[in-house]
């Protein structure tokens, strides 16, 4: 039994040295930065400790813009494409000519280069001197004035933004979808028509219940993802995202060490710290609504 | 409610797409099940018999041939308007549903002058589960139940509704041997006091003879023969019913019929009346009686005693299969390589060599 302990140890050893290098230390260093005053990299020294950089951080407006931002993007991309892809997903599983096709379509997106999404979109939504892009023409058609979406008013660049996200996200989530609707046994089905059930009621009674871990899973990664979203709005933007209205907690704090204004690692791992109780309050929230909800 | 089968035939098309042949899954089924009886489907697998009770209840439609219920042709009717209820061999019950909310749930799915109050569901949800007896259970997740549990929670859930057919696929095959001996009794009270017809499928012959009514069996979507389980069993209509029914299984031998007297090998056996030709004999284990002056004379292998019954296990090279089975009365003392049987006539069937068919004998 102590040899096999001892083994055990061993094998989880290399994960283990990682994992407290890579994740550990730096997590509790993070931590303390965010209770060091203006604390220096290279000196590695700092004015004191205290709750400053906290102050300082949720004073700075910027801060507040880019946390009203990831807020924004959180609340409605994440329900807006678990709903979708919960829609297109039951739409995939009921046809039965071309669905591979149709799946093969829906993937596509998981697949495709960031840098060609970036540009279809640029070509959708962007104004040049030659066109006011596709989106604008289609507004067009209905009357409605063209809209800078990439350097215009904030609910336009916000809505791009948000479509943006929905769209590079969705793929995922219908692949996990459609396998987990897929391996709902066709029985409950059968036992549910043989007893007159109405399409909704086997939908909310029966389909749902049993997808639901799956469902749970892509909403807690979904939140976690959004609340970490970056790269999306750089790809969109650009990096002077401050300046565009357009930043996002993750791009603060990478602002405020490597940014144009950077060198402030105190700022930002308090920014840091503050990102980590919100996802954990609502991945807790989570877990708290999942337990009455989600049947394995 | 009486149940009746018209020439009722499916086919699938073939998945070879070089040979565009159909695979006849039922072939012309005609029947009428009586009103409350108890119906066993019985056949080796592939047979057809899961294809006919999908077709009573509407999960598959006919290729053509009629279904009705009493005088209502349900032919066309999808499953959730033909008023039947089905047990599946899994069982099917909602994982997420406790066992009340399992049986109800049928319930709320009714609308019109049929919707039922709270209430009067929870009533019709607690006289059916004492019904299958499983009152106590009513609050657990069926994963908390034994397998022989959920399968009571599946007839109930089929029964709340009072189904105009009650109908089972193959509701034993996932019980142990000793729950199924338990569950089949039940079933059967179950139906005697509800009066339901039912149609239940099995492979398992035992089953079907112990508790049905009337058993139906097939082989390759095709019925072979219909009938009370011992009058099937007495007198099969040919070599493939001789053979499913019955535990242990009917000994066949070759044999053949000369100058009115029945062969196996060089030995007459029994008189008869036919006329010559090579025969396949069937000899039922019963229908040996040890006897020293018997005409049969075999070489012994092994003797198994069941308590009152003593099993022989003896060669004979005619025999189809390398040992056969004699079930003989335990008071006879069998002793020495070799042992004679004489045989009981009722109990010797002659088939047809080459269409196995059943050649009558008075």
């Amino acid at each position: 039994m102590e040899k096999n302990n001892f083994k055990a140890w061993l094998y989880l050893l290399p994960a283990i040295i990682f994992l407290a290098v890579f994740l550990v230390y730096p997590l509790i260093d993070v931590f303390i930065y965010s209770f060091e005053e203006g604390y220096n990299s290279a000196s590695g020294s700092s004015f004191g400790t205290g709750i400053y950089n906290y102050r300082y951080v949720l004073r700075d407006p910027y801060f507040l813009m880019a946390l009203k931002n990831t807020l924004i993007l959180v609340l409605i991309t994440v329900p807006l494409s678990t709903a979708l892809a919960l829609v297109i997903s039951l739409g995939l599983s009921s046809v039965k000519k071309l669905r591979e096709l149709f799946q093969t379509v829906y993937f596509l997106p998981y697949v495709t280069n960031t840098l060609a999404v970036g540009l279809v979109f640029m070509i959708l939504f962007q104004k040049t001197e030659y066109s006011n892009g596709l989106i604008n023409l289609i507004l067009g058609i209905f009357g409605i004035s063209p809209i800078d979406f990439i350097n215009g008013p904030y609910f336009a660049k916000i809505t791009v933004l948000c479509i943006y996200t929905v769209w590079v996200v969705l793929p995922f989530k219908i692949l996990l979808l459609t396998s987990a609707l897929a391996s709902v046994k066709q029985d409950y089905y059968n036992a549910a028509m043989i007893d007159n059930t109405p399409k909704w009621r086997v939908f909310t009674k029966i389909t749902l219940p049993m997808i639901s871990p799956t469902l749970f899973y892509l909403i807690i990664t979904g939140f976690i993802g959004a609340f970490k979203a970056y790269s999306d709005a750089v790809a969109l933007f650009g990096t002077d995202l401050n300046a565009a209205e357009m930043n996002t907690v993750v791009g603060y704090i990478y602002d405020m060490l490597y940014g144009d204004g950077g060198g402030y690692p105190s700022y930002a791992s308090a920014a840091a710290i503050i990102l980590f109780a919100i996802v954990l309050t609502v991945t807790v929230i989570n877990l708290l609504v999942s337990r009455k909800h989600v049947h394995y | 409610m009486k149940v009746t089968l018209q020439n009722l035939t499916k086919t699938f098309p073939s998945r070879n797409k070089k040979e565009q042949k159909e695979v006849v899954a039922v072939s012309n089924f005609t029947f009428e099940i009586p009103d409350g009886t108890l119906i066993g489907l019985l056949g080796p697998s592939g047979c057809g018999k899961s294809t006919t009770l999908s077709l009573i209840c509407g999960l598959l439609k006919p290729t053509s041939g009629k279904i009705f219920f009493g005088d209502d042709e349900v032919t066309h009717l999808s499953p959730e308007n033909r008023g039947v209820g089905m047990v599946f061999q899994n069982y099917a019950l909602y994982p997420h549903l406790t066992v009340k909310q399992n049986i109800t749930f049928p319930l709320e799915n009714l609308k019109g002058k049929d919707k039922m109050t709270k209430q009067e569901m929870a009533q019709k949800a607690l006289e059916t589960a004492k019904l299958v007896q499983i009152e106590e259970l009513m609050d657990r997740k069926p994963s908390e139940l034994s397998g022989g549990q959920q399968q009571r929670v599946a007839i109930a859930r089929a029964l709340v509704k009072m189904p105009r057919v009650l109908l089972l696929d193959e509701p034993l095959s996932n019980l142990d041997a000793r729950l199924r001996l338990a569950t089949r009794e039940e079933i059967r009270r179950i139906q005697q006091k509800t009066k339901i017809t039912t149609v239940f499928v099995t492979h398992d012959q035992e089953e079907a003879m112990s508790i049905s009514d009337l058993i139906v069996v097939m082989k390759d979507g095709i019925v072979q023969q219909i009938g009370k389980p011992q009058e099937v069993y007495n007198d099969p209509c040919n070599l493939f019913v001789a053979k499913f029914l019955g535990t242990p299984p009917i000994n066949i031998f070759k044999g053949k019929v000369k100058d009115r007297k029945l062969y196996i090998g060089n030995t007459a056996v029994m008189d008869t009346d036919i006329p010559d030709m090579p025969v396949t004999v069937g000899i039922r284990p019963e229908g040996f009686m040890a006897d020293e002056k018997g005409e049969f004379e075999c070489e012994l292998e092994r003797i198994e005693v069941m308590g009152r019954d003593i099993s022989v296990i003896a060669k004979h090279e005619q025999c189809e299969t390398p040992v056969f089975r004699a079930i003989i009365n335990g008071e006879n003392e069998i002793q020495g390589q070799k042992v004679r049987f004489s045989l009981k006539p009722r109990k010797v069937y002659l088939f047809d060599n080459e269409k196995g068919s059943r050649i009558e004998v008075n």
